[in-house]
Parts: C-alpha cells; structure tokens; sequence
C-alpha cells in the first residue's frame, strides 16, 4: 500500500467517471465471454479435481496404516498435506463461492458443500462471501485486513498489541484453520461481554463449531491413528503434520492476496453509492496475484490469479487463468498498476508490511493519498 | 459423546468409516469406483443407444442398486448432465416389466428429438455410452389394472406410443382384444413400426395406422367409424395435448369418462403474468423473469437447486413455500398471494412472478 499511498498524488487520479464505467463495461464483457462458454469441459474439470482429490486422501491415509516405516510416513504424509490443501483451495473455497452451482449437482453446489477446515462452510460463507467479498479492502469493514490481530495498513490505529504482530502472524500461520474459525465467529468480539457469550445465536454457532472441530480431531488424531496399529504414534505425528503443512501454505496464498506492497485499501466513506465500475475499479487496485507453475496456480485454488477471482468471484476458478491476459490489458489500457510477483517475493512483501507496521507509523514520512475509488473519480 | 459411543457399538464399522470420511461421508469415496452401487442416489449407467427412426432412439440404461423396479406404462425421472449442466426429464419406459420380485438390472426409455429439446436431442443424437445418470424411482398411474380388461383401446400419436409399448411388451398375452389406433406422419416416422406391425401380423393386436402426411388429422370423432365398439373399451390414450383434450371431451359427451386414461407429456401452454424479479430467500439469489419464465426454470437458471418433478404441474415436486409477493398460475391464470408463515406452498413448474415474489429456497 505505502509505495503508492505515499506519492503525493492517487492512482487512479487520471481517470475520468466516464472511464471507470467503461472499464466496467469492459469486465462485464469478460465476464460474459466464460458465462457464455461455461459447459462440458468446465464441469469435467472440477469432477476430475475432486475425484483426484478423494483418490489421493484415502490413498495417502491408507498408505499411512504402515507410517512406521520411514519410506509410508513421508509418502503419506506429503500425499495427505496435497489432499487437504486442495480440499480446501481448489474445491471448498471455490465450490462455497458457488462457482459450479450452474451445473445444478446438488453434491456440488455452495449450499451443500462442507470442507475439511474447523470453521463450518456456514459461517465461512458469511464471513468470506459476504464480508470480505463485498468490503474488500475497506478499512473498519472487512476484516480479513489484519484479521482483527494485526496491523496491515498504516490507517488502522496503532496499539502497543501490534508490537508482537509478526509472532501473532506466525501463530496464525501454523494454526490457521482455528484462526478462521475464531475469525468468522468473531471470537475476539462475542467473549468481550457476558451479553454477548450468552447470545443463544453466538452459543448456537460456537457450538457447531466445536462439534466440527471434535469430529475433524476424532479423525486425525484418533480413529486413524488407532487404525494404524503399531503405527499409531507416526500416523497421528503424519495427520499432525499434514495439517501445519496445509494450514502454512493457505496462509501464506491468502496473505499474499491483499497483503504484499501496492495493494491499495478503502475508507468506507469512499464506498457509499459506488457504481459497478468503481467496485470493480476497487477490487483491481485491491488485490494482488502471484504468478507461477499451473501447479501452483492449482495448489493456491486459483487464488493466485486473486484479481481475476476478486473481479469474478463466482466464474469457475478453472478459468481465471484463461481470462487474465484480457484482465490485465484493462489495467494496462487504463493506466493501473497490476500487482503480480512470484510466491516468495509476495509473502516476503507481506511479512515485511506485519513487521514494519508492527511500529507506529514514522511521523516523518509525507502525508499519504489514499486512493478512494469514487472520490478521486469525483473530483477529477 | 454417549450417543457416538452408543452409535459405534450398534454398527462399528460403519461409525468408524463415517468418523474417518468426515467432513464426507463413506459413500463419496464408494462413488468414486461404483457410483451404481448407492441406494439413496440411484444411478444408472447408459449402455446402448439404438435409433429407431430418424429422430427417436432407444436409450438402455443399466439400473443402479436402489431400482425397485415398474409396472408398465410408468414414467421415469431421468437426470442428464447436457453441456455440464443437470437436466431432469421423464420418459415412459418402453421396456418389459418385470413381474417377479427382483427388479430387472435393465431399462429402455424411448426418446424423440423434439425441435429446440435440448436433453431429448443430446439422448438421440450425442450421447455416448458409458455415460451416467440420475434416476428417480418409476412413477405414475398411466397402467393396467391387475384384473386386465376384456376389452382395450389404445390411442396413440407420435412419442406416445411409448407407455403403450411397454404395456404390449409386458402384457399383449394377456389381453384378449387389443385395438391399438396409432398417428404418426408417416409409416417410417412409426416408432416400433416393424415390432407393431409384427403384434399385429401375430393376432395379438388390431393396428390401425394413421399417416398424416396422407391424411388430415385424426379427431376423437374418427373412432366412431375406426373402432365402432369405442365405448365399450377401458381406453388408454397417450399424445399431443390438442389430441387428449378432443378425446376426452368425447369420452365425457359419450358419458364414458370412467373408462379413459390419459397421459400427457407436454407443459400446458403459458398464460403467464406479468413476470418480475423473483427472489429466493436462502441461497440468495434475486432473478427478473419475463411473463414466460416459470419460478423453477428462473431458479434453474440461476443455480438454485430447486426440487423438481414432472414439470407440468401433476406430481407437486417442486412445491415451495411462497414467502411474498405474488405468482400466477400459467394453466388458468389464478393468482396466489404469499404470506411470510403462513406455509403457502405453490408449485413452481407452473408458477409465473405476478409482480415479485420471495421463494423460500
């Protein structure tokens, strides 16, 4: 965000109101270019991915029975961190976002699905969808900025809690599907009062959480460690594993997202009335992808193309890359900055903004422009 | 705690398969290798595709576990992945059915292409064999009656035909005195022209074909001349809706009602309202329809999984609960008003937005 929060001048400053609803008009068009191509293929893609997903999940827990031998442990082990990993990023994420509801499969479909994560697809939904989707970037609004732990924007408030920020990242990062669930519980907020711990809808939520997390901890750290036998130490240390592996590596996709250096954020007073141009002009200059391998692109869910699934959230993410040559030209044509880079240069850019920010701001630094996409629109 | 504890001692194996498969369930994994095997989603497989004249074919399927079997002349509920997205249609089935307590592992649905039919075109024409599918358990009362009748009439046009052919294939021996009065354009376009033609060669039934293409259409008054003991007959009459509303005024003129039964397999015409913007409350979607579109196809398109059934308003499987707003009837206009709680069920294959609605779903 500070490299161009710093410039004395917005980002989007040369654009006119009747450009921003060109450049609406524009994405429109892509986006109808897939809904329109949307078919056989697509559908047989996602099928594939989860059958793939469900082969691989019960061969590494088998192949884990024996994980007393060296050789099974780190075979299963690996085989079970990818099951999970794609569980959660390429299918749950994407389905929950209602991608394949088209297809009109009641076992494929946002309203049915639940995926291997301690937050239930309910509340992710809530949180994620219609939260973080709808605010995103929005400074007081969306709460994936910092996650209510951190600090990750120089216009929210400094406390002296923000000193120990890059631990807490690092606590999160390990145990990231207790974080989003703590998250999208609000957990922090509804055990502040005894009013709000004794909410029967809070109670009732927290509830079916804890029995999901019971039912998931069951799995991994009972049943199937007592399955194995004599290999019940090493199949619980495996599903352990698995676990941290998956939980650090959609950490770190997701804070790549909206977190690494030129990511722009919003006021809300700057989303009021906002057009469908100015919200797509939002989600533009408040993300960023990550480029690489078709496997990675596969492993991120296709969140590496970020832009594209904040643009797009509910198009099949199958297509995301596909259509990114075309959304990049937009921002090319439109004079904006398309923020992109490799995985280890973006994560390293978002640690570095939870350390640096981890202080408070340096009262030398120039007064910042913040670029609110309507505002800005305005006064030009 | 105690009731997983309990579970796990009544039926251990199945718990700790269930506690392992969550947040699945076993059976997602036994789909991976024998999606026909489930009881629940029954499933079949197609395993042969045969033409029978330019535009109709013969659809095998191979039956999942769950299949209970059909009496003749029943319909089936076939669920078809066309271009990604699932489509459900019925079909009468048109092979023999099977009397003993087993349920056969085979079944045929006859399909015609008809113009614009997207499922009825992929079955005749691009589906390959292999493919799976989704089925509902047979259904409708379109049969014969356990003490057959002395005397029986068939009328039949074009496709519907094709509950007759599974009654003739179960039971022509049987029935002592078959007339079977049969329309199509021409005798190629006959489906099961040559198998007809054969009964008919045998004895087992009186075939009166009937050429359009030659001569005009027929009318219910015809069969005064055609069949001239019509009345006598328990009559089972299957086609084009123009067809069964001429029959059955005749039926009921003659005071033979009682001894008619009909199928139809088309959506009565749309006498929609105005249309407008319908919203379905839980899934969240808000969609605008035109006067045409009915709520179930407005929700289909929008990804809603919306329960369905016949699509033509007899079966009520795809009622839901009309929170606000209004719709209105295509088959008669009638307007039904919606109440938050008031549990005001309407059915949605045949429910047009009267204004705006609010669907429950």
């Amino acid at each position: 965000m500070t490299t161009l929060q710093n410039k004395a001048t917005s980002p989007i400053a040369h654009l006119s109101a009747g450009d921003v609803e060109n450049l609406g008009r524009e994405l429109d068009a892509i986006r109808q270019l897939v809904l329109d191509s949307r078919g056989e293929d697509d559908a047989r893609y996602i099928r594939t991915v989860i059958k793939t997903q469900r082969g691989l999940e019960a061969g590494s827990r088998a192949v884990l029975l024996f994980s007393l031998f060296p050789p099974a442990w780190w075979i299963g082990t690996a085989g079970l961190s990818a099951a999970k990993i794609l569980e959660n990023m390429e299918i749950g994420h994407n389905v929950m976002h209602g991608q394949w509801d088209w297809m009109r499969d009641p076992k494929i479909h946002s309203t049915t699905w639940e995926w291997d994560n301690a937050s239930t697809a309910e509340q992710w939904k809530h949180a994620h969808n219609e939260e973080h989707h709808t605010y995103t970037n929005v400074i007081g609004k969306d709460g994936d900025l910092g996650y209510g732990i951190m600090r990750v924007d120089e216009d929210q408030r400094w406390s002296p809690f923000h000193l120990g920020q890059p631990l807490w990242n690092a606590i999160n990062a390990v145990l990231f599907q207790y974080g989003i669930a703590a998250y999208d519980l609000k957990l922090g907020k509804n055990l502040k009062t005894a009013e709000r711990r004794r909410n029967p809808e809070f109670r009732a939520k927290l509830k079916s959480t804890l029995r999901k997390i019971g039912k998931q901890g069951l799995r991994d750290y009972v049943v199937h460690p007592l399955l194995s036998g004599p290999s019940a130490v090493t199949t619980l240390t495996a599903n352990l594993t698995a676990n941290v592996v998956r939980n650090l590596w959609t950490h770190s996709v997701i804070m790549c997202g909206h977190f690494p250096e030129g990511v722009q954020t919003f006021s809300y007073n700057s989303i009021e009335g906002e057009t469908r141009g100015q919200w797509y002009l939002r989600q533009m200059l408040g993300s960023a992808n990550i480029s690489g391998s078709r496997l990675m692109h596969l492993m991120s869910g296709n969140l590496s193309y970020q832009i594209e699934h904040h643009l797009f959230p509910d198009l099949p993410s199958n297509r995301y890359g596909e259509i990114a040559p075309a959304v990049k030209d937009v921002f090319d044509r439109y004079g904006l900055t398309y923020t992109t880079g490799p995985l280890v240069k973006q994560v390293a850019s978002a640690w570095f903004k939870v350390i640096r920010l981890s202080i408070p701001n340096d009262v030398t630094s120039p007064p910042r422009v913040r670029a609110t996409a309507q505002q800005d629109v305005r006064a030009a | 705690m105690t009731s997983l504890i309990a579970g796990t001692a009544r039926r251990p194996l199945r718990s700790i398969a269930q506690m392992v498969a969550t947040p699945l369930v076993p059976r997602d994994f036994i789909d991976l290798i024998d999606p026909l095997s489930s009881s629940r989603d029954l499933r079949g497989r197609l395993d042969a595709v045969t033409a029978e004249t330019a535009d109709a074919a013969t659809v095998r399927i191979r039956v999942g576990r769950g299949w209970r079997g059909h009496r003749a002349g029943q319909y089936v509920r076939v669920g078809v992945d066309v271009d990604g997205v699932r489509h459900w249609r019925s079909y009468s089935i048109t092979s023999q059915a099977n009397s003993t307590a087993r349920a056969g592992r085979h079944i045929t649905i006859t399909v015609k292409a008809v113009q614009d039919g997207g499922v009825s075109n992929y079955l005749v024409r691009r589906a390959k064999t292999g493919t799976l599918v989704h089925l509902d358990q047979a259904s409708g009362d379109f049969t014969l009656p356990t003490t057959r009748p002395d005397k029986v009439l068939f009328v039949t046009a074009g496709s519907g035909i094709t509950p007759v052919m599974g009654m003739l294939r179960s039971h022509s021996r049987e029935l002592a005195d078959v007339v079977l009065v049969h329309s199509a354009p021409t005798a190629d376009d006959v489906v099961f022209g040559t198998e007809l033609r054969d009964l008919a060669a045998t004895g087992s039934v009186r075939l009166l074909e009937h050429h359009t293409a030659t001569t005009p259409r027929m009318t219910a008054a015809d069969l005064d001349a055609l069949v001239p003991d019509w009345a006598d007959r328990q009559t089972w009459a299957c086609g084009p809706a123009a067809l069964l509303d001429d029959i059955e005024a005749h039926w009921a003129q003659h005071g033979a009602a009682d001894r008619l039964h009909t199928e139809r397999f088309t959506t009565p015409a749309l006498r929609g309202g105005e249309g407008g913007p319908v919203s379905f409350t839980r899934t969240g979607a808000t969609v605008d329809t035109g006067a045409d579109t009915t709520l179930l196809e407005a929700g289909e398109n929008a990804g809603v999984l919306m329960p369905s059934g016949c699509r033509m308003g007899v079966c009520f499987g795809c009622v839901l609960p009309l929170r606000n707003g209004a719709v209105r009837d295509v088959r008669n206009g009638a307007v039904t008003i919606g109440a938050p709680d008031a549990g005001v069920l309407v059915q949605t294959c045949v429910s047009t937005v009267a204004g705006s609605c609010e669907i429950d779903i």
